[in-house]
């Protein structure tokens, strides 16, 4: 096992890295203008490991979901601007690299206790969404393909719930906010919208709040109890008999 | 140069294999084992049974006990502060509460303090990285609450205790089933958005282990839904968090209470010194130090340095000869390696078949079994092997289609989707190609039902701490774990808090240890907490000169 598990680990690191480079040859990144030759296929987040940086800002999750790795891209003899995350994206040849290691967009505090989710209630706490000039950078920009001017736009007309949903995928990298001439700060908006989505919009559980009912009044506490004060064999038995609502069903529910 | 598009051509001759036995795959699925039969296949294929993955630890506490290499190697080491360089009487933040770590149970835990009535600006969260950087964001498949009719908290205790080989602290695993209910409530009121049906009940799916259906989720992005909502709520009202800081020792007085820690900065390579009447500990896990040498699915910041500085200071330490390896990390395209698929995947349907299109087990055993299954498969050669040589078997995707719907899987699983997508694999029509990867630490410092740690003054919170989820956590606990145990030590803390008295601060534990480690004639190589992972090529560090 831990001679598979070498093996395994080794992928992920350097050697796999070599294997790589024997196979499929480098290519050359430029990070911060900086030339570097490093194997084919790794991400750019590997890369840079790979050419020696060492992080501390700029890479988080590793894995698509926390936006700390945002990176601005161009490749030679290309005018466009790329936008992507370090950790998903594949580097290609010749590309100029560099990551974003903050994102110092204003955010609106409020006590969302206290708001009343109404057209008007976005654009009073965000008014500068109206500024919003259609031109799709913002889209442009999202490594996660959401569409973002099209929530912006939502917002303006008072849509929360459509807004939320549209912009549900968003990690916070806040490459749209850095982009936006009209200097809207996108991904804090929509946190507001999905709050307020999620906090006044959605119609409630009657199953949840009946189950509180019976934890308040204690009625799980003397069942649990006894299950805790069973012997093994006991407690075993009780937990190898219980049945399986997944199995019944063949699948998982819904 | 190549870019990865599908899969080669001897992949999709196998998922062809897939395709035609799909309809009988459906029809007929492999039964849950037994007990004995679980027991077996554990003993065979987990790496936690696995021979020379462990050693016993030979200094302070816990001496004798029985922890993977990866950690020994750590709780072996010097401390990573030598008390010579830090002057206690200055102090840099004063404060009631301090709290290491900005995932998801430090912030639930600065929440519940701050309602507790500890005033914004007495309560410090530091954190290694960026507020919210954790595990916790990352978490996708959802969160067990036993709310439906059919179900109910003493079966989720069961679930719990009976997934845990039954080694969990009953008082832990009951908090946990007994708070789920109300933590969703609480999420409701944030306003985190739940996959609902119309009439407002929660679209609640199987996970491995659970009897019943009752794992609520947000999509396939529910640890970020959650942790998104949590972080607005702490940036509203304005608690202070200190990035990039992370708090490398813990500081105790002349009574023996821990009473606040030394941070150090990231970036000017300062230390401060904080002092507090107590202190949350909510560093989450230890991927990043992969243990019995597997990819992992954790964060860049999981490096186990609660565990280790808790130690130091006295904490003791449980279930950590086991680690939870999630039995679908990717296996193809290579940049994805380690990188987790979600259960949820299996919840809503999908089996796991080998290359010649069979089943082999029941898609929703434990983690732990679930995962020697596969790995058994490989082993025995049913399985894939890649192109750089990782094997795998295939998760059927396409599946969940069939069952639920066309659309299904774009709306349910739109993080999975865009993963793949960037590689050219669409897995509403194709299987993805899986195994087992480290994904989780079962067990670590001790806490009761108050989150009190053995220290005074120091109470431990989600991944960081043990005894919640025995030797196995199901899933759907995690995120339950972070929610029930943050708010139980922020509001614990808050109390106690009330009575606390700072005596003369003092970093002599870790000469203490320092010296215990000497008698045992143990050379440390290294120091720890180590808090970063090193991920740099070979040749960039051999010649690198030592000047920061």
């Amino acid at each position: 096992m831990i001679k598979e598990g070498q093996v395994l680990m080794e992928k992920s690191k350097t050697s796999k890295a070599k294997d790589i480079k024997e196979k499929e040859g480098t290519v050359e990144v430029f990070i911060m203008g900086k030339s570097y030759k490093v194997p084919a296929g790794l991400t750019i987040m590997k890369a840079l490991e790979y050419a020696g940086y060492r992080y501390i800002r700029g890479c988080g999750c590793r894995a698509g979901f926390c936006g700390a790795c945002s990176t601005i891209y161009r490749k030679e003899d290309e005018q466009k601007l790329g936008f992507d995350l370090a950790c998903q994206k594949v580097v290609e040849d010749k590309m100029y690299l560099v990551q974003l290691p903050f994102v110092p967009a204003s955010k609106a505090e409020y006590d969302i206790d206290k708001i009343v989710p109404k057209e008007s209630t976005i654009m009073e706490i965000y008014p500068e969404i109206a500024r919003c000039v259609s031109c799709n950078t913002c889209t442009k920009s999202c490594p996660q393909d959401i569409e973002v001017m099209k929530y912006i736009q939502r917002a303006v007309r008072g849509d929360i719930s459509k807004c939320a949903e549209i912009s549900f995928d968003c990690i916070q990298c806040g490459l749209c906010a850095m982009r936006c001439p009209a200097d809207i700060k996108h991904y804090h908006v929509s946190q507001l919208a999905r709050r307020l989505r999620g906090k006044y919009l959605d119609t409630k559980s009657k199953n949840l709040a009946s189950r509180l009912k019976e934890i308040e009044n204690r009625k799980y506490d003397s069942e649990i109890e006894k299950i805790i004060k069973l012997n093994k064999n006991e407690i075993m038995d009780l937990y190898k008999n219980r049945k399986i609502e997944a199995e019944e069903e063949g699948k998982g529910g819904d | 140069m190549t870019v990865i598009e599908g899969y080669p051509d001897y992949m999709l001759k196998s998922i062809k294999l897939c395709e035609e036995k799909r309809e009988k795959n459906m029809a007929q699925p492999v039964k849950p084992m037994s007990m004995k039969a679980r027991e077996e296949m554990l003993k065979k294929y987990h790496p936690d049974y696995m021979e020379g993955t462990k050693r016993e630890l030979r200094v302070g506490k816990d001496k004798g006990m029985l922890l993977y290499n990866g950690i020994v190697d750590l709780l072996e080491s010097k401390t990573v502060i030598d008390p010579k360089d830090i002057d206690l009487s200055k102090i840099d933040y004063d404060v009631d509460l301090l709290i290491i770590g900005g995932g998801g149970a430090g912030t639930v835990a600065a929440l519940f303090a701050y309602e507790s009535g500890v005033p914004k600006d007495r309560i410090l969260i530091v954190t290694k990285l960026r507020h919210g950087d954790a595990n916790s964001m990352m978490a996708q498949g959802g969160i067990q609450a036993a709310d439906r009719p059919e179900d109910s908290p003493a079966l989720h205790y069961l679930d719990i205790y009976g997934g845990g080989h039954f080694t969990n602290k009953p008082e832990l695993a009951r908090a946990l089933a007994l708070d789920a209910p109300g933590i969703i409530n609480w999420h409701e009121q944030l306003g985190v958005m739940y996959d609902r049906h119309e009439n407002g009940e929660f679209q609640e799916l199987s996970g491995g282990g659970t009897c019943r259906n009752r794992m609520h989720s947000c999509k396939d992005y529910s640890g970020m839904e959650m942790m998104r909502n949590i972080r607005d709520q702490a940036r509203n009202l304005e608690i202070p968090v200190l990035e990039f800081c992370p708090v490398a020792e813990l500081i105790m007085d002349d009574k023996g209470q821990i009473v606040g820690g030394v941070a150090f900065n990231l970036e000017t390579f300062e230390y401060y010194v904080i002092r507090a009447k107590a202190t949350i500990l909510a560093t989450g896990g230890s991927g990043r130090l992969h243990l019995a040498n597997y990819p992992t699915t954790n964060h860049y910041g999981a490096t186990g340095d609660g565990l280790i500085m808790a130690y130091h200071a006295g904490a003791n330490l449980l279930d950590l000869d086991t680690i939870q390896i999630h039995p679908t990390g990717d296996a193809y395209p290579e940049p994805l390696v380690g990188i987790l698929s979600t259960e949820k995947i299996r919840g809503l349907g999908a089996i796991p078949l080998n290359k010649n299109g069979d089943p082999f087990v029941f898609p929703l055993e434990p983690r732990d079994v679930e995962s020697a299954a596969l790995i058994k498969e490989c082993k025995e050669g049913r399985g894939i092997v890649t192109p750089t040589g990782m094997p795998g078997v295939w998760l059927d995707t396409p599946m969940i289609e069939i069952i639920h719907g066309e659309g299904t899987i774009e709306t349910k699983l739109a993080g999975e989707v865009r993963k793949f997508k960037r590689f050219g694999i669409d897995m509403a029509k194709q299987p993805i190609l899986v195994y087992p990867t480290l994904h989780y630490q079962n067990g670590g410092v001790e806490i009761n039902e108050k989150t009190e740690t053995i220290l005074p003054g120091l109470f431990a919170a989600g991944e960081v701490t043990g005894g919640v989820h025995g030797k196995n956590r199901l899933m759907g606990n995690s995120l339950l774990d972070f929610n029930v145990f943050g708010r139980r030590a922020g509001i614990y803390a808050a109390k106690y808090i009330k009575k606390a008295k700072i005596g003369k601060l003092t970093l002599s534990h870790l000469d203490k240890f320092n010296k215990m480690l000497e008698q045992a004639n143990i050379k440390p190589i290294k120091s720890a907490p180590i808090i970063l992972p090193e991920y740099r090529g070979e040749m960039a560090i051999s010649r690198a000169l030592d000047i920061f």
